[in-house]
């Protein structure tokens, strides 16, 4: 996909001028932030289960060589095929080689994040196969060849207008001619669209939530039930999966399970949860003949031993970008790659590189929800902090910014200069202020005033109010 | 050339500091799997039997789902004939080939169209049995076989299970216990469902609606067996 990370300053702006963005995204706040903290308050063990999450996840890292071959072992042991693959590139090959190998014309797909990383829908189609995505909101963002903007309802910035209008436009082949409103109807006429769709396929695709490494299974969590429709109809099934994936057992994939659905959607648990081992067995009378596992490595062993490791323990449930302010008010698309939110401002920089992703780690208030509602305890806010500190430091950041920051870092080092200028600079802010005690022109700062006023500081600086507050007190 | 596999495996040990595990710590973590230990696992399902029974009911409809509770499993087929004139639909079911559903008194509703196999796009109404049903979530544990295909699970529109009383147990934990012991410790069946409550979407402006791609409706008959009273 085209990358627009380096232009999220323009991408946010436009966000912020469109009325149906910020009508879908300001409607964010009162649906999942609300329906987790229910589900999080009715389960009195919520926050030790986060903390044994957290854990886990840093033992899995720690040993991520062994359990990806256990679960290599175990999914050979059961029928199935395993391709390893270091880069995006090894992984398209390795997903088309598998599809041409079954002489596949069309393939379904099941919501998958890192086929989207990958690009495979274009890939596939540009050699003659088309994919069908099957989840409602990929479809609908197929139809209108956009990409997600968010990671588990991907069509959030679609109005029900706009996808009354992609319906209208691309089923009238199907024999569907009317426009229809109703959701419920529109559920309805991509529901069966859909159905001879998955009959028709010859490779099914599907991501993966978990690997499980005892039994070599993968595992999808859903709520539409296209998944499963997409796994078990045509003959061969591929699980695409990041390596951070695997877990060592099943009453390990459980700790995760409680924690996922509750923390994305406020649900105990998503509709269906599926666990595939192996091709169909002698003499079952359903399922895929053949079983594939493509696991997809692509910069993510990198994160391993770095002060950035901790973003493996993501279990993409969307709850940071469901609880951010910036998120909210940019949208998605804003961030300008497959990840958006607070996830994708740490992670985007090490995916597509920090000098085209800069602005991300910074499009963020510091206000610190994001961790606090992450299942598994991401400090992602501290990341942020050390790509801002990597970005300075290999002067990715513009002269500017960085001429300022190191000006203020010469006073601030000398508190005998900087403790007069800071108290010059407070009253002469108080008098700019006036009364009202607001700013409404600065100079330098007009990317700042031009849309909002600044508040005036009330005279004194911190360290004088400090002191006042000490002798009183004494 | 390096494989990609050798290439990943060796970044992974590389960038943590390490070459291969030790014997002995390969052996620990291996020992780890084995054990299957449960992590920390909620008490909301630490209560009687009859309450587990309860609470399953109580969140299975809270999820959307209907339930049924039935004497005995010779009230199935009538059950089954209700639920289809309750709601409209032709009596007509798409059943699991299995001998236990086989063996229930159709013959009590000969007017009940049955066939019996995998699902076929055309099947609006299936009837299968469960593995387990969890009470902790209201969650149906489906398992695939010979005579338990998977797809009658997705595709007919309305989905009826049969789960016997005693097969309701409290957490998720113990229907990995039952699997093992009826499929190996490591192993599975192709397909394992955990399937709570009927399928749905809010994909258009977060408003939710029923029935995406798999069942609209999903309607849960719970038989009282003896092993459990």
């Amino acid at each position: 996909m085209q990358v627009t990370a380096r232009r999220f300053k323009k991408n946010a702006h436009g966000a912020l001028q469109d009325d149906n963005i910020q009508k879908a995204f300001s409607k964010v706040k009162g649906g999942f932030p609300i329906a987790r903290a229910k589900a999080a308050g009715e389960l009195p063990e919520f926050d030790a289960l986060r903390d044994q999450a957290r854990d886990l996840k840093n033992h899995i890292l720690d040993n991520l060589d062994y359990y990806l071959e256990y679960f290599e072992e175990q999914v050979l042991l059961q029928g199935g095929k395993v391709h390893w693959c270091s880069s995006y590139a090894d992984a398209r090959a390795a997903v088309l080689e598998i599809c041409r190998a079954a002489e596949a014309k069309t393939v379904t797909k099941g919501k998958s994040m890192i086929t989207e990383e990958m690009a495979l829908n274009d890939h596939l189609a540009a050699n003659g196969i088309e994919p069908i995505e099957t989840d409602l909101g990929e479809y609908i963002i197929q139809l209108a060849h956009e990409y997600p903007s968010h990671i588990i309802a991907p069509a959030l910035h679609k109005t029900k207008d706009q996808v009354s209008d992609l319906f209208h436009q691309h089923h009238e082949k199907y024999g569907f001619s009317e426009r229809l409103t109703d959701p419920q109807a529109l559920v309805n006429e991509a529901r069966r669209i859909l159905r001879d769709k998955y009959v028709a396929a010859d490779v099914g695709i599907t991501g993966a939530n978990f690997l499980i490494a005892e039994t070599g299974s993968t595992v999808i969590v859903t709520n539409e039930g296209n998944g499963d429709l997409t796994q078990s109809l045509p003959k061969t099934h591929i699980a695409v999966s990041s390596i951070e994936k695997v877990v060592p057992t099943l009453e390990d994939a459980s700790l995760f399970l409680r924690l996922l659905a509750r923390s994305a959607t406020g649900q105990e648990m998503s509709v269906y949860t599926t666990f595939s081992t192996g091709p169909r067995r002698t003499d079952d009378i359903d399922g895929p003949a053949n079983f594939h596992v493509v696991l997809v490595d692509s910069g993510r062993s990198d994160l391993l031993g770095t002060n950035k490791q901790d973003l493996l323990r993501c279990l993409k449930c969307g709850a940071c970008m469901n609880h951010c302010p910036v998120y909210q008010a940019v949208g998605g698309h804003s961030y300008g790659w497959v990840y958006p939110g607070p996830i994708g401002a740490a992670l985007n920089p090490h995916m597509v590189g920090l000098e085209e992703a800069r602005h991300l780690p910074s499009a963020s208030t510091f206000c610190g929800r994001c961790e606090e509602v992450c299942p598994v305890r991401i400090p992602l806010p501290k990341i942020m902090r050390h790509w801002r500190e990597e970005a300075f430091q290999a002067q990715v950041t513009p002269k500017p910014e960085r001429w300022g920051i190191g000006l203020w870092a010469f006073f601030a080092k000398r508190p005998a200069l900087y403790r007069p200028l800071t108290r010059f600079a407070a009253r002469s802010l108080k008098i700019m202020g006036g009364r009202k005690g607001v700013i409404r022109r600065l100079p330098l700062l007009k990317g700042w005033t031009d849309v909002r006023d600044f508040p005036a500081p009330q005279g004194k600086t911190f360290m004088e109010q400090w002191k006042k507050q000490q002798r009183e007190s004494r | 050339m390096m494989s990609s596999r050798s290439r990943i495996l060796g970044r992974i040990r590389h960038n943590l500091g390490r070459g291969p595990l030790s014997a002995e710590k390969a052996a620990e973590l291996k020992t780890r799997i084995e054990e299957h230990r449960p992590n920390l696992v909620p008490k909301r399902t630490e209560i009687s039997p009859a309450a587990q029974v309860d609470l399953f009911q109580a969140k299975a409809e809270a999820l959307g789902a209907t339930v049924t509770r039935l004497s005995s499993l010779d009230a199935v087929p009538e059950a089954v004939s209700r639920y289809l004139s309750d709601h409209n639909l032709a009596t007509k079911i798409k059943m699991s080939p299995e001998a236990a559903l086989d063996a229930l008194p159709f013959d009590q509703t000969p007017m009940l169209d049955i066939t019996r196999g995998a699902a076929t796009a055309e099947d609006d109404v299936s009837l299968t049995p469960a593995f387990a049903g969890i009470a902790e979530t209201g969650t149906l544990c489906l398992a695939s076989g010979p005579d338990t295909p998977s797809t009658l699970n997705f595709l007919p529109e309305n989905h009826i299970v049969l789960l016997r009383r005693s097969q309701i147990i409290g957490t998720m934990e113990e229907s990995w216990a039952r699997l093992r012991a009826k499929y190996g410790a490591g192993n599975l069946p192709r397909t394992l469902n955990l399937i709570s409550g009927p399928s749905r979407t809010a994909d258009i402006e977060q408003t939710l609606i029923m029935g995406a791609h798999g069942p609209r409706r999903l309607h849960i008959l719970i038989v009282d067996d003896a092993e459990k009273d």
